[in-house]
């Protein structure tokens, strides 16, 4: 397996809008708590150490 | 001064030699009277070689500081004959509460593995720790311990070292077949010989604190991460015996040490973090720095660095102490062997190999709990206090899995080491050749007892089936065989499975109670091969 570059989400516009929508009312240090709980979340969900390696490298980090 | 304990004041006596101005060599002079040096001497004597204990004080540790000690370190000391008094003394905890900011974010059990003699940890002032080891020492007769000894000059030969010691009788010279540097994070000897002491991955400072306190505080490790008591710092609590607890407060890198160690700084702090009025009194205090690093090589010509003096790591996970003592076990048979003549000097370097090894891992493991605790940067800062948030939801199981405010001091299997006979069947389980022995219930001649307490001082060959022979030998090193059913016997099993034997296995276990090699059956042939090995001949 590899980290998944295709089209995954069945209704993209849905769900960037629930993702921005689901800060709104946050300023910005409690999207930023926001947002790495989600990273924690989600990385656990995935599990993989391979594919999180991936994704760390694509989204620019130093690994 | 000192309310729950009387410090022991030790006599100093001034050696025959210095007396008379001969020059004697000794086939191994251990400089510092810590717990490592104690402990280098205490296996010294197991080994049945006879050392000389320099260090420049006359008492034991003053105050409590290192305090933990870990399931392997105990089964050290227990095969030297401390482990049982240090165990009955101290203070055994299972679980640990962890609090972010002003509420507690979980709680943890240490859920210590059954089956085995020693606890998975216990909490004990250093100074009894020392008091009886320099106890035990003195009824061994191949241990000349001499206090107010102070190393000051070391001159390296090609096969010895010439050692300059001060005394208040003056100065005096003294040979050593080998030294044992033992002196601490700022050895001495180290700076003596001209090592290299690296790595600066980390550095702080923190306050440590001795508090008596009859509340009915329950016998927990508290960890707080950004206490309301003491803001963006962390602070440990940990119950040890007399009534005495010791907090740690962290105060970074910048604090200033003499002004931080005044009573009217502390006790304002430690009623802050009590919350109430609950009466206390201020046993000890002291300003302790740390950075991680280790030194360059564990052996400098005839000089051997264990414990502080070669390693030093953060405080989180109690690895200081505990990682010091498995140097000495590791040290000291192998010591014995070159000395006598029996294995190659070759052995010695694999002192530095496993250790070296063993270092790094500590290191790892303390850096990663340092960071943690200490984020460098502000989006680490945010990971941290997410983790905790998330620590706090009863479901997310997984992210108290992340929260590290260190690590339960394991040991390191020696996992490469040039000792090891590789397997050549298939085994299960933990027990690969590298590996500290895991201790099970055992019965011999009737009577209950404990399997590490049946090996470790020379090498053993652990049997699960009938063997041709008693003992195997390479040149003058033995092992000795120690057969499942005959010499001990495995009632509940649990020796078996921990080992995963079948009838027939056999184990080669070496002096320190690690796992050299191990087979299906008895070959007479691989055995010598491994015993060679293992002595890196």
């Amino acid at each position: 397996m590899s980290l998944t570059l295709t089209p995954n989400i069945p209704d993209p516009d849905d769900f960037y809008k629930e993702l921005i929508d689901s800060q709104r009312h946050m300023d910005d240090a409690q999207a930023a708590m926001m947002n790495c709980k989600l990273v924690l979340l989600l990385a656990n969900h995935i599990g993989d150490r391979a594919i999180i390696h991936e994704a760390l490298r694509r989204a620019g980090g130093a690994v | 001064m000192f309310k729950t304990y009387s410090y022991p004041k030790f006599p100093y006596v001034q050696s025959a030699a210095q007396k008379t101005g001969e020059v004697v060599r000794h086939k191994l002079v251990i400089i510092g009277a810590g717990p490592i040096g104690l402990t280098a001497a205490l296996d010294a004597a197991a080994q049945g070689l006879p050392c000389v204990v320099l260090d420049d004080n006359d008492t034991v540790s003053v105050g409590s500081r290192a305090v933990c000690y870990a399931k392997r370190p105990l089964e050290v000391w227990d095969r030297l004959g401390v482990g049982e008094r240090m165990v009955a003394k101290g203070v055994g905890w299972k679980l640990g509460k962890v609090f972010f900011q002003d509420r507690l974010s979980y709680q943890f059990d240490l859920l210590p593995e059954d089956d085995n003699k020693m606890p998975a940890m216990i909490n004990l002032q250093q100074y009894y720790l020392e008091e009886y080891m320099v106890d035990e020492i003195g009824r061994l007769p191949r241990v000349d311990l001499r206090w107010k000894h102070k190393l000051i000059a070391i001159e390296q030969q090609s096969d010895h070292a010439v050692l300059t010691v001060e005394t208040p009788d003056g100065v005096f010279t003294m040979e050593a077949d080998w030294v044992l540097a033992c002196d601490g994070a700022n050895s001495g000897v180290r700076a003596m010989v001209g090592a290299q002491f690296t790595g600066q991955f980390f550095q702080d400072r923190f306050l440590i604190a001795d508090v008596i306190m009859k509340a009915a505080y329950p016998t927990e490790r508290w960890f707080w991460f950004d206490p309301p008591f003491h803001p963006n710092q962390s602070v440990l609590l940990h119950r040890q015996p007399d009534d005495v607890w010791r907090i740690d407060f962290q105060l970074g890198w910048d604090a200033d040490a003499n002004e931080e160690k005044k009573p009217e700084k502390i006790i304002p702090r430690v009623k802050a973090m009590l919350g109430d009025d609950r009466e206390f009194e201020l046993e000890w205090a002291s300003v302790y720095q740390f950075a991680c690093r280790r030194i360059d090589d564990f052996r400098y010509g005839r000089v051997l660095f264990a414990g502080d003096a070669a390693h030093q790591v953060s405080p989180f996970g109690a690895r200081g102490a505990n990682t010091g003592v498995q140097d000495t076990d590791n040290l000291l048979w192998k010591l014995k062997l070159v000395i006598e003549g029996a294995a190659p000097l070759s052995l010695i370097d694999s002192y530095n190999e496993e250790r070296a090894f063993a270092a790094d891992d500590n290191l790892l493991n303390s850096t990663r709990a340092t960071d943690f605790i200490t984020p460098k940067s502000a989006s680490s800062r945010l990971y941290r206090d997410a983790t905790l948030q998330l620590a706090e939801q009863p479901e997310a199981e997984f992210a108290r899995k992340l929260v590290n405010s260190g690590r339960l001091s394991m040991p390191t299997p020696y996992r490469h080491s040039s000792l090891n006979t590789p397997d050549e069947e298939v085994f299960s389980g933990a027990m690969h050749p590298g590996t500290n022995c895991a201790d099970a219930p055992v019965k011999r001649q009737g009577r209950e007892g404990w399997f590490l307490n049946q090996i470790g001082g020379g090498f053993t060959l652990l049997s699960f089936g009938p063997t041709p022979v008693e003992s195997v030998a390479f040149g003058s090193v033995t092992a000795r065989v120690l057969q499942v059913g005959r010499d001990i016997e495995d009632e509940k099993g649990v020796l078996a499975a921990r080992y995963d034997a079948k009838p027939g296995t056999t184990y080669l276990l070496r002096p320190d109670q690690h796992v050299a090699a191990r087979w299906r059956g008895f070959d007479e042939q691989k055995i010598v091969q491994a015993l060679a090995r293992a002595v890196a001949a």
